[in-house]
């Protein structure tokens, strides 16, 4: 049973990985945006899955960290002449050690606490962004718009446009953040997240060092979204930080684990596309009204939520376990739906 | 000195603001143990319609009151429609609801009252005092007394009646409070209706005093309030106020006297919020939660 639902899971992984494979020769440059947003987007929600959905540490100001890949990609790349793949690893790097520093500070607050001071990281950034970007942007502003990466050669093959071929580069990363995050939630360290999130002092006498935990997966989740940050550029052509959009973001990146589903594999993934293509859909009801766009999208997370409390992987696998209830199998231990 | 004092009042002008809409959220955060991200728009909303009002031709304080009453019963309606089929459900879930509240409510906002800029007249009259070389406006006596008299209201409100006990039992203890008699949903109702209430009233109180009216104004007083809250303790009225007073003055010094600082002040208020933590986890004034393992 449990093998058939993992090859299942597995052909299902394949079919939708093939789809996105597909998705540039299908769609033409404007369309193809979006799924390039997607992309970056599920980077940012896996890693704040790890912090949030694992580890149980919420967090409001992951936008931030976003935009410190995002500028240290475009500076790298402007000011520097680096290409963008070499900038990844700096970018990874300067965000671990980022959000280790926070992470710090971060192990004396829980809950509500630790969520507004990393909102007070969201709303800080842009300020600092300002004030000490700003030599580097267009014009004294913090705008910052490096060289296009362009298809090479060798691609022509199966990427013409060079928006295709970014998106390929996109593709390429997210799956393997994604592996990466799979295993790391399956191995010790994942275990060691649970087990701090859902008993701290238990876990502390299993020999789980807590601080180390916590702060590893402050910084693992920050070096995600300034992963996502980086490739952002790539789809954008430019790093900006404004103060709605990081807090915009920062909020996003929550709402995508949350509705995908907390603490599963899949949901922060899915959960970014239902954002981004969500946000699209609600742009396209009222196209007169472009400012009701949010409010359609405010009202369909309110709704998503009353249906499906645990997120979408979540209802789905209550879905699955009533049915395998009903074909006469006992029901599984995670089968009761969270009250 | 003079400088100094007249920094030291503009301060307390903000921080008054910051208090009554962090009071608001603590109100909200005592009685429910939700977060509401929502406030500050909710705010706004009435603020625009503190504003329609005196378009129409209206007094400002009949305005303000008006709008207050209107924001008292939206903000029951919110409670039992929007918060009360979530109540139970995870905090993430109430996260998420509140933020999408949050969304729709700013841009139903936009979409009635338009995104142009608008000019609400100010409940006090332009009036000022000169008190040892430092001018003492009107504007600052009535937001200062504003905010003592809501707090003076809520004390009285939560101490001295029979509904504020229900609202104190309520947030204590759900469940031995339901089995003593009290209707628990009736009384979070209240809860958001106050916090609601007070929002509208620090909406049109504060608006006056910037340059203008418009769909983000209560985006930069929410953030204050959260740290003003956060600072103080979040389940401790006090705190809140007292915590909106020191993070108003200590954003108006460091305006005046920190040079590097300027541009950035927003760093003040998360500076302190750490400095505090560090050594009060739970803020100033707030209760340490005790855990049983």
């Amino acid at each position: 049973m449990a093998s058939r639902r993992k090859w299942t899971s597995f052909a299902v992984a394949m079919l939708v990985l093939a789809w996105l494979a597909y998705v540039p020769q299908f769609y033409g440059q404007s369309e193809l945006v979006p799924w390039s947003e997607a992309l970056y987007f599920s980077i940012a929600a896996l890693g704040l899955n790890l912090l949030t959905g694992y580890n149980g540490q919420i967090s409001i100001g992951h936008g931030a960290f976003f935009g410190v890949g995002a500028y240290t990609t475009a500076i790298l790349m402007e000011h520097n002449a680096w290409q963008f793949l070499p900038t990844l690893p700096i970018v990874i790097a300067v965000a671990l050690v980022v959000g280790a520093a926070f992470g710090f500070p971060a192990l004396r607050l829980k809950g509500l606490y630790l969520a507004l001071i990393t909102l007070g990281i969201a709303a800080l950034f842009p300020d600092l962004v300002n004030r000490f970007a700003s030599k580097y942007g267009t014009a004294g502003t913090s705008l910052i718009q490096p060289p296009r990466v362009l298809a090479p050669e060798w691609a022509s093959g199966f990427a013409e446009a060079d928006d295709q071929y970014r998106y390929y580069m996109l593709l390429v990363v997210g799956v393997v953040m994604l592996i990466l995050a799979a295993n790391l939630v399956r191995g010790r360290f994942g275990r060691a997240l649970v087990a701090v999130r859902d008993h701290e002092a238990a876990a502390s006498t299993l020999g789980v060092n807590i601080a180390r935990v916590k702060v590893g997966a402050f910084a693992i989740s920050a070096a995600y979204a300034a992963v996502a940050g980086s490739l952002s550029v790539l789809v954008n052509g430019s790093a900006n930080a404004g103060k709605i959009e990081v807090f915009r973001q920062s909020i996003l990146f929550l709402v995508a684990v949350v509705i995908g589903g907390t603490a599963t594999v899949a949901g922060p993934v899915i959960g970014a596309y239902v954002v981004v293509f969500g946000q699209d859909f609600a742009k396209d009801i009222f196209d007169d009204k472009p400012e009701l766009a949010p409010a359609v999208f405010g009202v369909l997370l309110v709704v998503l939520m009353y249906v499906l409390p645990d997120g979408i992987v979540g209802g789905w696998r209550r879905l699955i376990a009533r049915r395998s209830r009903s074909d006469g199998l006992p029901p599984l231990p995670s089968a009761s739906p969270a009250h | 000195m003079t400088l100094f004092l007249q920094q030291l009042m503009n301060g307390i002008g903000n921080g008054v603001v910051y208090a009554s809409v962090a009071l608001a959220l603590v109100l909200i955060y005592r009685t429910t143990g939700i977060l509401n991200f929502a406030q500050g728009e909710m705010a706004l909303f009435s603020t625009y319609i503190t504003w329609k009002l005196t378009d129409a031709g209206l007094g400002i304080i009949a305005a303000i009151a008006v709008s207050t009453l209107i924001a008292f019963v939206f903000g029951a309606i919110i409670e039992r429609v929007l918060i009360r089929p979530v109540e139970h459900a995870s905090p993430f879930v109430i996260l998420i609801v509140t933020i999408g509240m949050f969304l729709a409510i700013s841009s139903i906002t936009v979409t009635i009252f338009g995104d142009d800029e608008k000019q609400l007249p100010s409940a006090f009259s332009e009036r000022a005092w000169s008190v040892a070389d430092v001018s003492v406006t009107l504007e600052f006596v009535g937001l200062v007394v504003v905010l003592a008299a809501e707090c003076l209201l809520l004390w009285l409100l939560l101490q001295r009646t029979k509904l504020g006990l229900g609202l104190r039992a309520v947030a204590s203890n759900p469940e031995s409070a339901r089995l003593v008699g009290i209707s628990s949903g009736t009384m979070l109702m209240f809860g958001w209706a106050i916090a609601a209430a007070l929002g509208a009233i620090g909406g049109a109180v504060y608006v006056p005093t910037t340059p203008a009216l418009t769909a983000g104004s209560m985006q930069a007083v929410l953030v204050y309030a959260l740290a003003a809250a956060t600072l103080g303790g979040f389940d401790s009225p006090l705190g809140a106020v007292v915590g909106g007073l020191i993070v108003g003055v200590a954003e108006a010094l460091a305006i005046q006297y920190v040079e590097p600082l300027h541009d950035i002040t927003l760093v003040v208020p998360f500076i302190l919020i750490g400095a505090v933590l560090l050594f009060k986890p739970t803020g100033l004034f707030g209760r340490r939660i005790v855990e049983r393992v």
